[in-house]
């Protein structure tokens, strides 16, 4: 079956923005006229907090992360606390994943899959950990989460997605507790790696769509 | 009635919470709008209704967790409205609650934004709870009438403090009494202070500053603090610190300070009393094999108290080195957990902010705490002549329910025999 799939780099943007593309398209689908979309965005920083977030798990008080100039911001996707900033490769796909599969944790566990075979080209082992979804490098005690996954399903249209750590100032992570899980955070720069950010959409393109089975990229 | 179920999300998915209600036992529901929410593995899926009609029943209330096919709700057709009310008005608790909660709220109404009982999110909680808004006063603005970030920041931007004013002054004063011993601490000093005016700030408290103040509070309610005070001839160590220092500086990197000879003489002297490196359990006594001493640490903006683990092994040179590592390290907020856990007994050097003697904060389970003031030359009396000496006051508050008048002033006069009498080599 072919089966296409617009990638769209939207550069560096708004968190709120970019969740408004994610929502014209996302109606466009559900209204079945529209296209499955990969969209990459770096945003400036901003935590956001999901559904299932505990606001102790942000470590200092909103003002001053607004005064750090840190956006904070409540959004409905799975997961709870984390970070978006400049040097963060985020991929949001819009889909409808009943063309693919109205499956829950193969979508979750195809994401992981996809960051996992990108870090492996860029020469970082990394893996899945048991019940802490998400992408993670080390082992024991050095173990570290690389990059995290949040997403929403809206009739089985899919929102949100994941925040790749290429060359992310991990300071910030150090107001919050990422995810609500009390363990380090890395990035591809931290384990010595110096990636550039097109270098590693373009790998993560390639093997979302070997992953999710896409047969052709439309460029809009 | 149809019955909504908890959908089946795929193969490995077994059970889902169910996180959000999106309507209201009672609502109308039309077929494919979204009725509620649940979150299975970091994602969250919006389920929408079955069939239209009236929501009649919701079974799973937000935040619990259910296996698949499980029933959450039932919808009662359109035409069945008359007999589904009285079922709706039933189960209805959801809906309910905070409505009946409003007048309830009112009358405390400072710290309200604790007490409010509607749905909330995380990040409205967080605010309300940082800027202490009263949420029963604010009308939200956001699905089923919950309210938005953007509904308190408004509230707090027209901050409506001629409203608040009159409902904090009288009624809160006279109510006041009754309320639990148990009240935030953090709370209670916002029952007497003044509602904000232009005069005035409000700036929440860090994360840090409210646990300090819940652990302070804490400490003063559980235990029986006394504080005994000691004058204490230093001479012999200064003068031990002052043949010592350079070559110290010179080994080790680091500088000699007072701090770690009476860290080593508490040490010495927690050895021969014990009930002072002990805990309160209940009507237990716990005894701690183990001298491990918190040293307090100042912050820019709180403090913390990492521990020097079987302190009683280590000489000037080891406690040295642990204080210098601890406190660089409180500093940089690199302490591992562990190393601010398990203090059996804690010192605080408040004499190197210039204080002569203060009376500390037992460092709760502890039960004795050290102050050390400030070291300084003085005109003293010695063999009915008049001498310089270094000197120093210690004062160690203790709890009285376990350490007695007697004890504590034994355990203080071991500290400053030791003092006084230093005799052990320091490198």
């Amino acid at each position: 079956m072919l089966r296409s799939i617009a990638i769209r780099d939207l550069g560096c943007l708004g968190y709120a923005e970019a969740l408004q593309a994610q929502h014209e398209i996302e109606a466009e689908l559900k209204q079945g006229r529209g296209q499955d979309h990969l969209l990459f965005v770096e945003h400036p920083h901003v935590v956001t907090i999901g559904r299932n977030g505990q606001e102790d798990n942000i470590l200092t008080s909103v003002a001053f992360l607004e005064q750090q100039g840190v956006e904070v911001h409540e959004t409905d996707r799975g997961g709870d606390v984390t970070y978006h900033g400049p040097g963060q490769v985020v991929g949001y796909p819009v889909m409808d994943l009943r063309t693919w599969k109205r499956d829950v944790g193969a979508y979750v566990r195809g994401i992981e899959q996809v960051l996992i075979d990108t870090l492996e080209e860029f020469g970082i082992p990394s893996r899945r950990i048991q019940g802490l979804t998400g992408v993670w490098t080390g082992e024991g005690d050095d173990a570290a989460k690389i990059a995290a996954i949040g997403v929403h399903l809206s009739r089985w249209v899919s929102t949100h997605g994941w925040a790749l750590n290429v060359a992310t100032d991990l300071k910030y992570f150090g107001y919050i507790v990422p995810c609500g899980l009390n363990r380090p955070v890395t990035s591809m720069e931290r384990l010595g790696v110096r990636a550039g950010m097109d270098e590693v959409k373009a790998a993560l393109s390639r093997h979302f769509l070997r992953v999710f089975e896409f047969t052709e990229i439309l460029n809009d | 009635m149809t019955d909504v179920v908890m959908p089946q999300m795929g193969e490995s998915i077994v059970e889902g919470t169910l996180t959000r209600w999106l309507k209201k036992a009672g609502d109308a529901v039309v077929r494919d709008e979204p009725l509620f929410e649940i979150s299975t593995d970091k994602v969250d899926t919006e389920i929408p209704a079955p069939i239209s009609g009236i929501l009649a029943e919701i079974l799973v209330t937000e935040g619990n967790t259910v296996a698949v096919n499980s029933i959450v709700a039932r919808i009662a057709a359109e035409g069945a409205a008359p007999a589904a009310a009285p079922a709706a008005a039933a189960p209805a608790p959801v809906a309910a609650a905070p409505v009946a909660a409003a007048p309830v709220a009112a009358a405390p109404a400072v710290t309200a934004s604790v007490e409010y009982a509607g749905p909330l999110s995380p990040l409205v909680r967080k605010i309300a709870r940082e800027n202490n808004v009263d949420l029963t006063k604010i009308t939200g603005t956001g699905a089923g009438g919950r309210i938005t970030k953007d509904d308190v920041e408004g509230y707090l931007k027209g901050a409506a403090p001629v409203a608040a004013a009159p409902v904090a002054a009288a009624p809160i004063a006279a109510a006041k009494p009754a309320a639990p011993v148990s009240a935030s601490p953090v709370s209670a000093p916002a029952v007497s202070s003044p509602a904000p005016t232009a005069k005035t700030r409000v700036e929440p408290m860090s994360n840090m500053r409210i646990k300090i103040a819940e652990h302070m509070v804490m400490s003063k309610r559980v235990s029986a603090h006394v504080t005994t005070v000691h004058r204490v001839d230093m001479t012999k160590v200064a003068k031990a610190r002052a043949k010592n220092k350079d070559e110290f500086a010179a080994r080790h990197g680091m500088s000699l300070t007072f701090l770690p000879f009476v860290a080593r003489a508490a040490a010495e002297a927690l050895r021969h009393f014990p009930l002072v490196n002990a805990s309160i359990d209940g009507n237990n006594v716990i005894f701690h094999n183990e001298v491990n001493i918190g040293i307090a640490v100042a912050l820019d903006g709180g403090l913390i108290v990492p521990v020097i683990r079987n302190a009683d092994e280590k000489n000037v040179v080891g406690l040295q080195r642990s204080i210098v590592d601890l406190a660089a390290r409180a500093r940089a907020r690199q302490l591992k957990p562990d190393e601010i856990q398990g203090g059996t007994f804690s010192i605080t050097n408040f004499g190197s902010f210039g204080s002569v003697f203060a009376t500390p904060v037992i460092n709760q389970p502890q039960v004795a705490i050290l102050g050390v003031g400030t070291v300084e030359k003085v005109a003293a009396v010695v063999d009915d002549g008049i001498a310089i000496r270094s000197q120093c006051y210690l004062a160690l508050t203790f709890d009285h329910r376990l350490i007695d008048g007697a004890l504590g002033d034994q355990f203080t006069g071991k500290v400053k025999s030791i003092l006084e009498n230093w005799s052990e080599e320091v490198l």
